[in-house]
């Protein structure tokens, strides 16, 4: 029996049933995103809050857009505009907004483990859209949706994660749901970020300092940002990142023909990745924006909504739809 | 007069293990012997219970002045004295910084009017424990001082550590060191490791306190001082300890009960499993375990580092570090070590009394004449750890709920019981 969810902290504790179902559900939603009319009723009358304590524009605008279109109503906290400027602590401020009855809240936070801090706390549903350099779960499910739907299954490929993994919440979260569909996870990297120990996370990594035998033979190349505000080590000269370890055309072909290329946004063309890869013909970066509305509706759906896992999906039932 | 009956006697200054009756008249031991007569006296049974020589922590944070929010010196001790503690010392980080024969007298006035134990004041090594000039160290040391340490960080370089060494030699004081280098140090949170990596919280390597360790092992050969290495946490720097000690330095080490209980991997996004040093690896513990059974620790200090409630119920990497520890000293030493069989009991009441005498370069023993300063114990009785119920102002610690075997029965400071369960 699937297990349900109260929340959504990680994947690492996520079971491969319960994150297939996720992935599942959030079909009819991929299709939903062509309609013409976009809205349903499902969640109408129901309030989200969205509170980022770090600045984000995709994830957010991805929240906010799949609960409007779920039909909710949001409610927006930002960081430079919150009283955590003014001294106040995350317990009193999320118990603030929780004072005003929104029926789940969406965080993202510098500090890991803030999404499980508020959970442990609140009595409504919290849905974690970053938290430090721990997790990005909706990021992972996105990027599994994407893998999915291009190679036809996500089982047994063989998948590099390519940059600053140490510092990589989105890292972290793929990790554990790759390895739980017997993914062979190669994580690449200039070797401070990408130390032997992250082996130890899940089954099935390597680490790999050199990025053409971490390239080759890859069925899925996923393409990190170099995160410069959360590097607390002396930084890398950009040259020698963009000669060691950007993605060019050329590093490419050591990769599977076919190989599916993936980036959690923001790119920052020219450093980690060269544009001709960025929006070449193996790139699934446009797909992944779209693909993390529906994940986020199907979740905002089941953990919000409330519906029982055999319910009817809402995107199939078009009666529903709002007027 | 207090006669304390029937209580099983285990002092490790003069090697004694037997049920004897001890007579106290005043602030001092007159007897020790079988079956002492004295009809005037109150008596204490102590049948089935250890009495040992009163347990000292060299490391303790009171807080007072400063941060009464947290602790104060009533509070404090009285938490010690349950702990089965007779006198604490108190690290310098207050606020002011203990750093003056004035702040040094007022901790001092203030235990004598509010203090459960006995507080054995700790002064800085530097002005503001800023690392530059050197603190009022003679001037502190008539005020009562036992040692001097900039505890929270470290003696800030070699060459600071070097003179803090010089001019503490000839006054016959302690130089305790807090040893971590900040740049390894670097913002993190917890041990660097497995569980740092999963958590995403930034790690601390074990380098970064052995190569302080290390630094100051060097500059007590140049120097010749005395150096106690406080809250050890590595097997890389005991082993420097342990190669000191060889080569005959005068250098001691402590370790906390929580170091020698949890490791990392027992770090979860709670803030009472955030303390500094982190909690070491396994292997680590394990080490840190082997050195307390063959004397190559020299003590058991708690590190009691009280901080009021809302400052820990905070994100993990915003929480300050450290952990009450008083009342779950001995508890944790008889079950974590006792009765694992890792020590023996009287090793454990070594590193609890004689030994962090030593370190101050005092004698502990039960013998007459001697100031009547007592830690009666059992090792049988069974309770729960209740935060809640701590005289203490603070609740960090990651024992709460926890259920032990043995306990603090009574604490008896200059001839009074302080503390009776």
């Amino acid at each position: 029996m699937l297990q349900r969810l109260s929340h959504l902290l990680g994947t690492e504790n996520l079971t491969r049933e319960q994150i297939a179902f996720i992935l599942d559900q959030a079909k009819p939603f991929q299709e939903f995103q062509r309609h013409p009319l976009k809205k349903l009723a499902t969640l109408r009358g129901k309030t989200v809050a969205i509170a980022f304590f770090e600045s984000s524009t995709r994830t957010r605008i991805s929240f906010t857009t799949a609960a409007s279109r779920l039909g909710a109503d949001t409610m927006a906290l930002q960081a430079e505009s919150s009283s955590l400027k003014k001294g106040e602590s995350l317990i009193d401020t999320v118990r603030t907004l929780e004072a005003m009855r929104p029926d789940g809240i969406v965080i993202r936070h510098a500090s890991s483990g803030a999404p499980e801090f508020v959970a442990q706390r609140l009595e409504i549903p919290v849905l974690n859209a970053g938290d430090g350099t721990h997790e990005h779960p909706t990021q992972a499910l996105l990027d599994a949706l994407t893998i999915r739907d291009r190679k036809g299954k996500l089982e047994g490929w063989n998948v590099t994660i390519l940059g600053d993994i140490l510092h990589s919440r989105v890292a972290r979260s793929n990790i554990h749901v790759l390895s739980k569909f017997g993914v062979k996870i190669t994580l690449c990297g200039p070797a401070m970020w990408v130390p032997r120990e992250l082996e130890k996370l899940a089954p099935g990594i390597r680490t790999v300092h050199c990025i053409e035998e971490g390239l080759r033979g890859a069925d899925v190349v996923m393409v990190l940002r170099v995160q410069t505000e959360r590097i607390h080590e002396p930084a890398l000269a950009p040259d020698e990142y963009i000669s060691q370890f950007q993605l060019t055309p050329a590093r490419l072909k050591l990769a599977q023909p076919e190989a599916l290329v993936l980036h959690p946004g923001p790119i920052v063309r020219g450093l980690e990745i060269d544009s001709a890869v960025a929006d070449g013909p193996q790139s699934g970066v446009l797909e992944q924006v779209t693909n993390g509305l529906a994940i986020r509706m199907a979740l905002l759906y089941h953990l919000i909504g409330g519906a029982a896992a055999d319910a009817p999906h809402p995107a199939k039932d078009r009666t529903n739809a709002s007027d | 007069m207090l006669l304390i009956r029937n209580g099983r006697v285990l002092d490790p200054a003069t090697k004694t293990d037997a049920t004897l009756d001890i007579l106290i008249e005043g602030e001092r031991i007159s007897r020790v012997g079988p079956e002492l007569d004295a009809r005037d006296a109150e008596f204490f049974d102590a049948r089935g219970l250890i009495v040992a020589p009163g347990f000292i922590d060299l490391h303790c944070h009171l807080r007072e002045p400063g941060g009464e929010m947290s602790e104060t010196i009533e509070t404090g001790t009285q938490s010690a004295a349950r702990g089965g503690f007779t006198a604490v010392c108190c690290m310098p980080n207050t606020q002011p910084v203990n750093d003056n024969a004035s702040v040094t007298r007022s901790i001092v006035e203030r235990a004598a009017a509010s203090g459960a134990v006995r507080v054995w004041p700790i002064g800085a090594a530097s002005m503001g424990s800023k690392g530059e000039a050197l603190a009022e160290i003679s001037a502190m040391k008539a005020a009562g001082i036992v040692a001097v340490s900039d505890d929270g960080k470290p003696v800030a370089t070699a060459r600071l550590m070097r003179q803090v060494m010089d001019y503490c030699t000839p006054l016959g004081l302690p130089v305790i060191d807090h040893c971590e280098d900040p740049s390894l140090f670097a913002g993190g949170v917890m041990r660097e490791g497995p569980n740092s990596l999963k958590l995403g919280l930034q790690g601390i390597p074990a380098a970064s306190e052995s190569i302080c360790v290390g630094r100051d092992i060097e500059m007590a050969l140049l120097t010749g001082a005395r150096l106690h290495i406080a809250h050890m946490s590595t097997a890389g720097s005991l082993a420097y300890v342990r190669a000191a000690k060889r080569n005959k330095l005068r250098v001691t080490c402590e370790v906390t009960p929580h170091h020698f209980t949890l490791t990392d991997e027992d770090v979860r996004y709670d803030t009472h499993y955030k303390m500094n040093p982190p909690l070491a690896s396994r292997a680590d513990r394990d080490a840190l375990i082997a050195g307390l059974a063959d004397g190559s620790i020299d003590a058991i200090a708690t590190d009691h580092a009280p901080h009021h409630p809302a400052s820990k119920d905070v994100e993990f990497d915003r929480a300050p570090f450290g952990v009450v520890g008083f009342e779950t000293a001995l508890a944790l030493g008889l079950t974590e070590l006792v009765d694992s069989g890792k020590l023996s009991l009287a090793r454990l009441v070594e590193l609890f009394t004689t030994g962090p005498a030593r370190v101050l370069g005092l004698e502990r023993k039960i013998a007459a004449g001697e100031p009547a300063d007592l830690t009666i114990f059992s090792t049988e009785h069974t309770w729960t750890y209740r935060t809640a119920d701590s005289p203490s102002k603070s609740r960090n610690s990651p024992f709460d709920g926890r259920s032990f075997r043995g306990a603090p029965m009574a604490a008896v400071v200059a001839g009074k019981i302080v503390y009776r369960r």
